[in-house]
């Protein structure tokens, strides 16, 4: 077995690092905000997670697409990783801003466009992965995922806008007509900083996954190749 | 009429089939025997333009797979252990839906032909669902031959099928391959196929381990040959897997 | 090989034009259908239930009536919808009938719609058979042109998305219970733009209200025939 890529150790440690000065930076270099107090800080790895979320889910289309054209394997271990990468950090980005809502809409859920175009997406990611559960041949079921991952990312943006029209023409719900109207804040230089620099963290963090999970996925092949060889 | 060159099919990383060369000429009817899991049914499949190869030229009725598979459809009959027929319609019904996809002109009169050949003229509007699994096997055949194909591929007709009905099919077979029609068969029943084929190619781990026509088996007959045959191939992977380490 | 040689008819085929093949596909589906009415029949049944059920679930006096009725239907129509669409794509699959189509000299597309256009059909027969009943239950008049119209673009992104999905399930080992699973999350923007659609013309608002949800009703469609169109081959091909 070939050791970890030098690369990838890097990769690891980097991102070890990054996580730890962000952490440093959300709790003691960003500003408290004024009126929702340090609840406001989950707002930083919220946003960072969301974004992984979206790299991982958009990278899983862009290797379907590319397994459908060329039918090589390594772009379905991609998009594998991609999902499993993206779902995880989605339900990050769920969780925490549910942590957020709560004290500051005052109720953990709300039928905001983009609460529930995330919970959807996340929803596709676990219908993604229960498709590829049910099929044992592993041709079809990359085909399979490559194709759902496809109609997937065509059906989000959908919802997105339904849900929205769906607002304008009940404009009263709860509270005020914009989302983004309760709980929303001035960003300050120092919040602006800390979280691009959380993005860029989740984004080293998240690749840094995505390659193992790739790496994984090479070796699991690899095994196998290994046992039908010894087998035959 | 099928020229096939160092075909190799695999299954996500499992090969079935490992560099397979075969040829069949025009009018020849080939019987392929083969122990369970040597990839009967994955080369009819490659052949009849339903899976792809992995690697490997495969040429059939003069076009190349995958690339022109619509034409080689047209000339292709294929007839499997399953029906491949609608239960909820009848046999005329049935061969009406596939002489249409077919394109089959003078299509009724086509139907009633092909309904004589196979016996069932009298039950012919008769729902499939109330056949038995020797006449819908029958019916299975007219179905294959509705566009007159040049090539029939037979993936294990006898299956499930009793002594009568078996004895039937070989009638009918028998007519359906006299027209200078090309045949690969596939079967682990060797009495059957004995009898109706005119070569023997046996496949065994992928590849075809040994081939004869019929009238060079040699004196201890088909299964002696079938049985030489695997050996020879097991012996020689041994080897081969030795050499290996 | 010769036809001299055959003593009876001449056999001659040539492939058949795209439509052609397509009505083949959908003649054989109502012909099927006729004789053993079992989609028809799951689907109203399902389709009443749902109905009655909903009655009591929300208590559903006259007040709340005017303002869920386009939820129930569409609820109503893609529950039901999933049956049909599951049952018509396992019918080919069972008997390997499948493989008996995939054999034909025919583009992999004419599959794909031979199969939409019977599940729509089906479709619309159920819808035709739900809204005078919903109309005689609950005393709401529920044909309103615009609402047609609403149901038959929704059908029409329905099935174009769930023929596809359902041509995959059935492919796999958890056919059973997939279908529902994979199927809505992605179909939700078209229910949801179908119900905001339908109960606002059941309201009687302006068109201008109506409008974005007809776009995205319309664009839905578009969008997922073409893409099937371009992807069916890999659903169906090995």
């Amino acid at each position: 077995m070939e050791a970890k890529p030098r690369k990838l150790r890097v990769l690891d440690g980097v991102s070890i690092v990054l996580l730890i000065i962000a952490t440093g930076m959300v709790f003691f270099y960003a500003p408290m905000e004024r009126e929702m107090g340090n609840v406001q800080r989950v707002f930083y790895f919220h946003v960072a997670a969301g974004w992984v979320g979206m790299i991982g889910f958009l990278s899983a289309v862009v290797a379907g697409i590319a397994y459908l054209r060329t039918g090589n394997r390594k772009w379905d271990i991609i998009g594998m990783a991609g999902i499993e990468v993206g779902l995880v950090f989605f339900l990050i980005n769920i969780v925490s801003g549910s942590i957020w809502a709560k004290p500051t809409w005052n109720t953990w859920w709300r039928w905001d466009p983009r609460l529930v175009t995330a919970t959807i997406m996340e929803l596709i990611y676990f219908a993604y992965l229960m498709l590829r559960q049910g099929i044992e041949d592993p041709d079809r079921r990359a085909r399979f995922g490559a194709i759902y991952a496809i109609l997937g990312s065509v059906s989000v943006p959908f919802t997105f806008l339904s849900i929205r029209i769906w607002r304008t023409i009940h404009p009263v719900v709860i509270g005020t007509n914009s989302p983004d109207a309760e709980g929303s804040f001035n960003m300050e230089t120092k919040m602006l900083q800390t979280l691009i620099f959380g993005v860029i963290t989740f984004s080293f963090i998240a690749s840094s996954l995505i390659w193992h999970r790739v790496r994984l996925g090479k070796l699991q092949d690899k095994i196998e190749g290994l046992r039908m060889k010894v087998m035959s | 009429m099928i020229k096939v060159h160092k075909l190799v099919k695999r299954f996500g990383l499992k090969p079935v089939l490992r560099g397979l060369d075969f040829e069949v000429k025009k009018g020849e009817f080939v019987g392929l025997i083969g122990p369970n899991g040597a990839g009967k049914t994955t080369f009819l499949r490659i052949l009849s333009s339903l899976s792809r190869p992995s690697l490997g030229m495969v040429k059939v009725a003069g076009f190349h797979l995958p690339a022109q598979a619509a034409a080689v459809r047209n000339s292709l009959g294929v007839l499997s252990h399953q029906p491949l027929l609608y239960g909820d319609l009848t046999a005329e019904e049935n061969l009406q839906f596939y002489g249409r996809l077919y394109g089959v002109t003078n299509l009724d009169s086509r139907i009633s032909e092909v309904l004589d050949l196979v016996g069932l003229s009298a039950r012919r509007r008769d729902l499939v669902r109330t056949y038995s699994r020797g006449m819908q096997q029958r019916l299975s055949i007219g179905r294959a031959v509705i566009h007159d194909p040049q090539l029939l591929l037979l993936d294990e007709p006898y299956t499930g099928l009793d002594q009568d009905a078996g004895a039937m099919l070989d009638t009918i077979l028998k007519s359906v391959t006299s027209q200078g029609r090309t045949v690969v068969m596939t079967s682990h029943d060797l009495v059957r196929i004995s009898d109706l084929a005119s070569r023997f190619d046996v496949l065994s781990r992928g590849k075809i381990a040994a081939s004869t026509q019929r009238e060079d088996i040699p004196q201890d007959g088909l299964l002696g040959f079938y049985r030489h045959a695997i050996e020879s191939k097991q012996e020689s992977t041994k080897l081969e897997a030795a050499n290996v380490k | 090989m010769s036809n001299e040689i055959k003593a009876h008819v001449r056999v001659s085929n040539q492939r058949p034009t795209f439509w052609r093949a397509v009505s083949a596909i959908v003649r054989k589906d109502l012909a099927s259908e006729r004789r053993s009415r079992e989609l028809f029949s799951a689907m109203a049944m399902f389709a009443l239930l749902v109905i009655l059920i909903f009655n009591f679930a929300l208590e559903m006096d006259a007040g709340t009536r005017a303002s869920v009725t386009s939820g129930v239907l569409w609820v109503t129509f893609s529950f039901a919808g999933t049956l049909g669409l599951n049952r018509s794509m396992a019918v080919e699959k069972d008997r390997g009938c499948l493989d008996g189509l995939l054999l034909a000299p025919v583009d992999r597309s004419v599959i794909y719609f031979g199969k939409a256009i019977g599940n729509l059909l089906f479709m619309f027969v159920v819808e035709a058979f739900v809204l005078p009943i919903y109309t005689i239950f609950y005393n709401i008049n529920v044909f309103h042109p615009g609402l047609i119209l609403v149901i038959i673009l929704g059908s029409i992104g329905y099935v174009a998305l769930g023929t596809m999905l359902a041509a995959m399930v059935v492919q796999a080992r958890t056919r059973d219970i997939l279908l529902p699973i994979i199927l809505f999350p992605v179909m939700l923007p078209l229910i949801i733009a179908a119900v905001k659609a339908s109960s606002a013309f059941l309201q009687g608002l302006d068109m201008e209200f109506i409008w974005p949800s007809l776009n995205i009703l319309i664009s839905f469609d578009l969008i997922f025939i073409g893409l099937s169109y371009m992807l069916f081959d890999f659903v169906v091909e090995e």
